[in-house]
């Protein structure tokens, strides 16, 4: 609580920490990051401004580089190296190391053995900790939330003022408390929970607030979990999401390569531990979700909000009263060859994807992993597994997880965006169906005509032994 | 940037909720190191047929009746998704100077204002008027005043939309925020003394 006594949210503690200057009627606020995450698609220009007016990154110390957008995930060749063999992206991958080199950035190139997904290595080396500002180029910085950190997708141009002052302008968000009560039932996961939040509040719904996750279901998750419906934030609308830092966290984060030690680890803790929302402290909007009504998730259309439990059908454009949405809805299943009233399960597809800053972490292996032991790829059904991160590829190797995926008959990847953002090679063929762990199912997003139903690693592991989709719960051991 | 304080042009409109970055300019263009050439890949995959090239007859933006519009009117929360400044860019290398829709995804509209490309939030009855008089008449125009914060239609009718004085005040005399934060340098610099950094990537 501040002096006067009045009870503030996790939100307000980490916003108000961070204000240079507050905002005011003529300008909205300047906010200071604690740490920078940059990396080569969203970066060149601003690097270019930066020479261009002839500036410094303020403080390369709390900013770090990794590839992953553009970076191939195919296998290493004979010497050991990932070969890129698109020459603009070859370029870009050159580019970006430049910039760092030449202003002093921190940087895992391709293949390093600390590269990965900018948002799977921050949790990992534990830079990202309780109570930081965290900004990237990227919509789902909203993932390091899952730490009680603030933690949002930025544009090129303001990655070019955080280089160079450290600093943004931002108006205030609002804030939303996402109450998920109760208990998850068996074969439902963190992507169900969010996929279920999104699908209640629509894509748009959480457009100009910040989310705080709250509830037993979510104490209840691991911080893989959490970062899971962190991440998605993006896809309701809100910049960010958070939960409130507890002894998971901590744990989570003790002894990591840049977490705090000994004294100071002690210090660390004691404020991260005054960072929970106070009691009687307000929202400006509250929403509640019944974890045991929910099921695995997954969806039908053309974005995120477009989904239902996986057992659902369809749902009929006819009975959409909102005339746009009733257009949004035919467009969707057109694009995606699906009859209204249709079931999902059952519906043949072509590749599963597992992977993605969404669900593309240790714990997200295992549980695939888990499910595909001692069984077989669909015939005729690709799947390939990318792990978020080189260090998450070696501990998956360690535990033999990669020979259990190239028996079933997966593919085993090199660490990156992959599939998901499909500008790297790794993409669907036009008219494919996919079922996929990454976050978004837009038009073409995994490739020009490919078709994406967004699911939980569980989900998506059922599918690929199935060949079409499937209910986990109906194949659990 | 280009200051703007008036916008007269022809409307276009892409009835269409939830039109996300990903369809403003697919991720496989982002491959770029600067801002150039992205305005014709702007809505690739609904403007070109499937080779990528020839126009689609169908899609709004290929009929000739509607070239040199400056000002697009499109269906709800134009621009969620993926926080790419290629999309903006795309739309103001496109000829557009100006988004009109019912509400913005937060991130795209803070990259718009940015580039000086105007979104521009109307109620959903000037939305459905917009989109009916750009559908019976490519002639149809509009003006923007930002200074005075009004969108008038074509029978006169002068609509207001919000815009903070900030980025009011940045597009009027065609300054960005950079420098605004670059004289806060001793601000900033108190404020580190009093707070030690929270990790160093350099360690």
């Amino acid at each position: 609580m501040t002096e006067t006594g009045k009870p503030r949210t996790l939100f307000e503690k980490v916003w108000s920490a961070h204000t240079v200057r507050d905002q005011s009627a003529d300008s909205p606020a300047v906010l200071y990051i604690d740490l920078h995450l940059v990396h080569e698609v969203t970066s060149p220009q601003a690097f270019s401004m930066l020479r261009e007016r002839g500036l410094r990154v303020r403080r390369p110390d709390q900013t770090i580089g990794t590839m992953d957008h553009s970076t191939p995930t195919t296998p290493r060749n004979a010497l050991g190296i990932i070969p890129v063999a698109d020459a603009m992206a070859a370029k870009q991958l050159d580019v970006f190391s430049q910039n760092c080199s030449d202003f002093g950035i921190p940087m895992y190139a391709l293949g390093d053995e600390h590269q990965g997904i900018v948002h799977v290595i921050g949790p990992e080396k534990g830079l990202t900790q309780p109570g930081m500002t965290i900004v990237c180029g990227d919509s789902h910085t909203s993932t390091h939330g899952a730490f009680g950190a603030l933690a949002f997708g930025i544009g090129t141009s303001e990655v070019g003022h955080v280089l160079a002052t450290q600093t943004l302008l931002q108006n205030k968000p609002r804030t939303m408390a996402v109450n998920v009560d109760g208990a998850l039932g068996d074969g439902v996961t963190a992507k169900d929970i969010i996929l279920a939040i999104i699908a209640k509040i629509g894509i748009g719904g959480g457009t100009g607030y910040v989310f705080e996750y709250r509830g037993d279901a979510i104490r209840s998750l691991s911080m893989e979990g959490r970062m899971t419906v962190c991440n998605m934030s993006i896809e309701g609308g809100a910049r960010a999401g958070m939960v409130a830092p507890d002894d998971t966290t901590f744990e989570y984060i003790s002894g990591r390569e840049h977490a705090p030690s000994g004294a100071e680890w002690d210090a660390a803790l004691a404020n991260w531990r005054k960072l929970p929302t106070d009691d009687g402290a307000n929202y400006d909007e509250e929403i509640t979700i019944r974890a045991e009504e929910l099921t695995p998730m997954i969806t039908f259309g053309t974005n995120p909000g477009m989904g239902m439990p996986i057992t659902a059908a369809v749902p009929m454009p006819d009975d959409e009263a909102d005339y746009n949405k009733k257009i949004a809805l035919d467009k969707a299943l057109t694009y995606m060859d699906l009859r209204p009233g249709q079931k999902l399960l059952g519906k043949a597809i072509d590749v599963v994807f597992i992977g993605s800053c969404t669900n593309s972490r240790i714990s997200d292996l295992r549980q695939a992993a888990d499910f595909v032991n001692g069984r077989k790829v669909a015939e005729g059904v690709r799947m390939m597994v990318v792990p978020g991160s080189q260090q998450v590829k070696r501990q998956a190797e360690s535990e033999g997880l990669d020979e259990i995926f190239r028996a079933a008959g997966a593919e085993w990847r090199e660490a990156g965006c992959s599939m998901c953002i499909a500008m790297n090679g790794d993409q669907l063929q036009p008219g494919q169906y996919a079922v996929s762990t990454s976050n978004r199912n837009f038009e073409g997003r995994q490739g020009k005509g490919g078709r994406t139903f967004l699911a939980s690693p569980l989900t998506a592991a059922a599918s690929a032994i199935a060949g079409v989709v499937a209910d986990p719960r109906r194949m659990l051991n | 940037m280009e200051k703007l304080n008036h916008i007269q042009g022809s409307i276009v409109s892409i009835p269409v909720n939830d039109i996300d970055t990903d369809q403003i300019i697919p991720a496989r263009f982002l491959k770029v190191t600067d801002k150039e050439g992205l305005g014709k890949a702007a809505f690739c995959d609904w403007r070109y047929l499937e080779d990528g090239e020839t126009p689609n007859p169908d899609f709004i933006l290929n009929n000739p009746a509607y070239q040199g519009a400056s000002v697009l009117v499109a269906g709800d929360n134009f621009g969620c998704g993926s926080s790419r400044e290629h999309a903006p860019w795309a739309l103001l290398g496109a000829g557009f100077q100006a988004v009109i829709s019912t509400d913005f995804a937060d991130i795209f509209r803070n990259n718009a204002l940015k580039n000086g490309l105007l979104p521009i939030i109307v109620d959903a009855d000037t939305q459905q008027q917009l989109f009916s008089l750009a559908d019976e008449d490519p002639s149809t125009t509009v003006s923007v005043d930002v200074e005075a914060q009004t969108l008038t239609l074509p029978d006169g009718r002068a609509v207001s939309f919000p815009l903070d004085g900030f980025s009011k005040y940045c597009l009027l005399n065609g300054v960005d925020q950079l420098g605004y934060l670059l004289a806060l340098d001793e601000e900033v610099q108190a404020y580190e003394s009093k707070h030690p950094r929270r990790v160093a990537t350099t360690a």
